[in-house]
């Protein structure tokens, strides 16, 4: 099978339509045993009491908004590289999303960090990196929105989401450094040495469900892109608007 | 090309760059306003318990350098865009990373020097003595270029778009965000005893870092502003 | 299976407030998501279709 093809939005588009359903479908099942597993079958945590369970949602989202964001920036590399404008799409569907993952991390982070650490917040290297994540997403989306001009606006943001992935390890390891110096508590978001094994199936099994449902949402998301960019032919797997199209003719 | 065709290019660029500021004292001279602004108001909203300004005083300075510094960017490319001076640099056959990384340099000397310049004596505004502020001097000395580097990538992301004031503190700031941790950490050290050699370095080796990467960022930004 | 009542499942041994909110706004997060991607495509179909049926309307006119 030729894959290339599909590097033209116009292939893409009803590729990315048959797709969707199922990445969909296998999310919503996924989630669905995960969170059966996470709440019934995953035992209490004898230290932190049933507060932990909010990692189920957390650790997959944590972990899913520096996966887009790696993931956004190597299709903007990819853009820049080949000069390809469905890599471009790809990334600036991407950002939303993670932009979300990177919330819902923060959110839950704190909804953890009170009754663990007693604090909503705490200047940790995780929470601290997160927050720079949030604020690299909103660059990288508010410099596309500013710019009206699509091929710059494309080029662009991709040469700042990859100085962000430069940027973040940076800092993620600048704040363990400043931890460390300012003797803060040492504080650690992993639930301990002793994790049980069913608590780490319900994590995976959410994280995977987090990855196809983002996998989903991105590929509709690139297919509205696709829409709204080159409004000219109707690239539908239903005929129906070209069959008005064509009565109306 | 040879080297010291590239050398050429680049002290003509620096020296350019210098004489049009020469020209235009005032703007170098807003920037050293704003810092000793911000400087100064910070003791008048926290009080004037010395402890409570000493602690605070690394960290604080800092961060008025660096949003100094932030205030500063949108003059390094934005003339030479207008007047189209820009593309030309695009044009000549040396690599415009290194030109790119000449006129950083003037900008560096116009608006980051004075900074450095004067830190020590914003320092003594905070109760730093002694040691800490000859190490708030070499942390701004080896941290505002940097800060320059980095920034010159987010001035040449926003050229002419609008709103560019304002969206080149959004892109900037979060980057600026190890530099700010190192150097005020090196002040803090020195100030706990533990000495700020270690942070220093860090700041030394983010230098190196940004002078070898972000050249090539601002380059590709502005080729892509220019297109 | 750890509960005994379903009072006790939504009071989470007391953390149900962060547990239960955590959860609650994810699915928010991503139903929102869903919803508005739902609305961006209708809206880009219409735009699409009234571009095309006008173009139409133009030629036949």
């Amino acid at each position: 099978m030729n894959w290339s093809k599909y590097s033209a939005p116009q292939a893409f588009y009803p590729l990315a339509g048959r797709l969707i359903p199922w990445f969909a479908v296998v999310a919503v099942a996924l989630m669905g045993v995960g969170l059966y597993m996470g709440f019934f079958v995953a035992p209490t945590d004898f230290q932190q009491g049933e507060s932990y369970r909010i990692i189920f949602v957390h650790v997959p989202a944590a972990w899913m908004s520096m996966f887009l964001y790696v993931v956004m920036a190597i299709w903007a590399g990819v853009g820049m590289g080949l000069n390809a404008r469905l890599s471009f799409m790809m990334a600036q569907a991407i950002a939303p999303t993670g932009a979300m993952f990177t919330f819902l991390a923060l959110l839950t982070g704190a909804m953890w960090g009170k009754p663990t650490w007693g604090a909503w917040w705490v200047w940790d290297a995780r929470l601290t990196s997160e927050l720079i994540l949030l604020f690299q997403y909103a660059g990288v989306m508010l410099l596309r929105t500013s710019i009206d001009d699509m091929r710059r606006a494309d080029r662009s943001s991709a040469v700042f989401s990859l100085v962000g992935v430069v940027n973040v390890p940076i800092i993620y390891f600048s704040v363990q450094w400043w931890n460390t110096l300012h003797q803060g508590a040492s504080v650690s978001m992993s639930t301990g040495s002793k994790m049980a094994a069913t608590m780490l199936m319900a994590m995976l099994i959410m994280t995977v469900a987090f990855w196809l449902y983002s996998i989903a949402v991105v590929l509709a998301r690139v297919r509205c892109i696709v829409v709204e960019r080159d409004s000219l032919p109707v690239w539908d797997e239903k005929p129906a608007v070209s069959q008005e199209v064509a009565e109306v003719r | 090309m040879n080297r010291s065709s590239m050398w050429e290019a680049v002290s003509g660029i620096i020296k350019r760059d210098l004489l049009l500021a020469m020209r235009r004292r005032s703007d170098a001279a807003m920037s050293v306003f704003f810092l000793v602004i911000v400087a100064s108001l910070f003791p008048l909203g926290v009080g004037p318990e010395p402890a409570v300004l000493r602690t605070i005083g690394p960290g604080v300075l800092w961060v008025a350098a660096l949003l100094a510094c932030l205030l500063s960017l949108s003059r390094v490319f934005t003339a030479d865009y207008v007047d189209g001076a820009l593309e030309q640099m695009v044009l000549v056959p040396q690599p415009l990373a290194v030109l790119v990384a000449g006129k950083v340099f003037a900008h560096w000397l116009i608006s980051g020097l004075p900074v450095v310049l004067l830190s020590p004596l914003l320092g003594l505004q905070f109760g730093l003595d002694g040691d800490p502020l000859g190490v708030l001097a070499l942390s701004l000395l080896l941290g505002t270029p940097t800060l320059s580097m980095i920034g010159a990538i987010g001035a040449a992301l926003v050229l002419g778009v609008r709103g560019s004031g304002l969206l080149v503190a959004l892109l900037v700031l979060p980057l600026y965000v190890p530099v700010l941790i190192f150097g005020a950490g090196a002040v803090t050290g020195s100030m706990a005893g533990v000495g700020g050699e270690a942070n220093l370095s860090l700041l030394g080796a983010s230098l190196v870092l940004s002078l070898f990467l972000a050249p090539w960022a601002t380059a590709a930004a502005i080729r892509i502003a220019l297109e | 299976m750890q509960w005994g009542s379903a009072s006790e499942f939504f009071a989470m041994g007391g953390y149900g407030l962060y547990v239960w909110t955590s959860f609650i706004a994810t699915a928010l997060c991503m139903g929102w998501e869903v919803l508005a991607l739902w609305r961006r495509r209708a809206a880009a179909r219409a735009e699409q279709r009234a571009e095309l049926l006008g173009d139409t309307d133009e030629t036949t006119a």
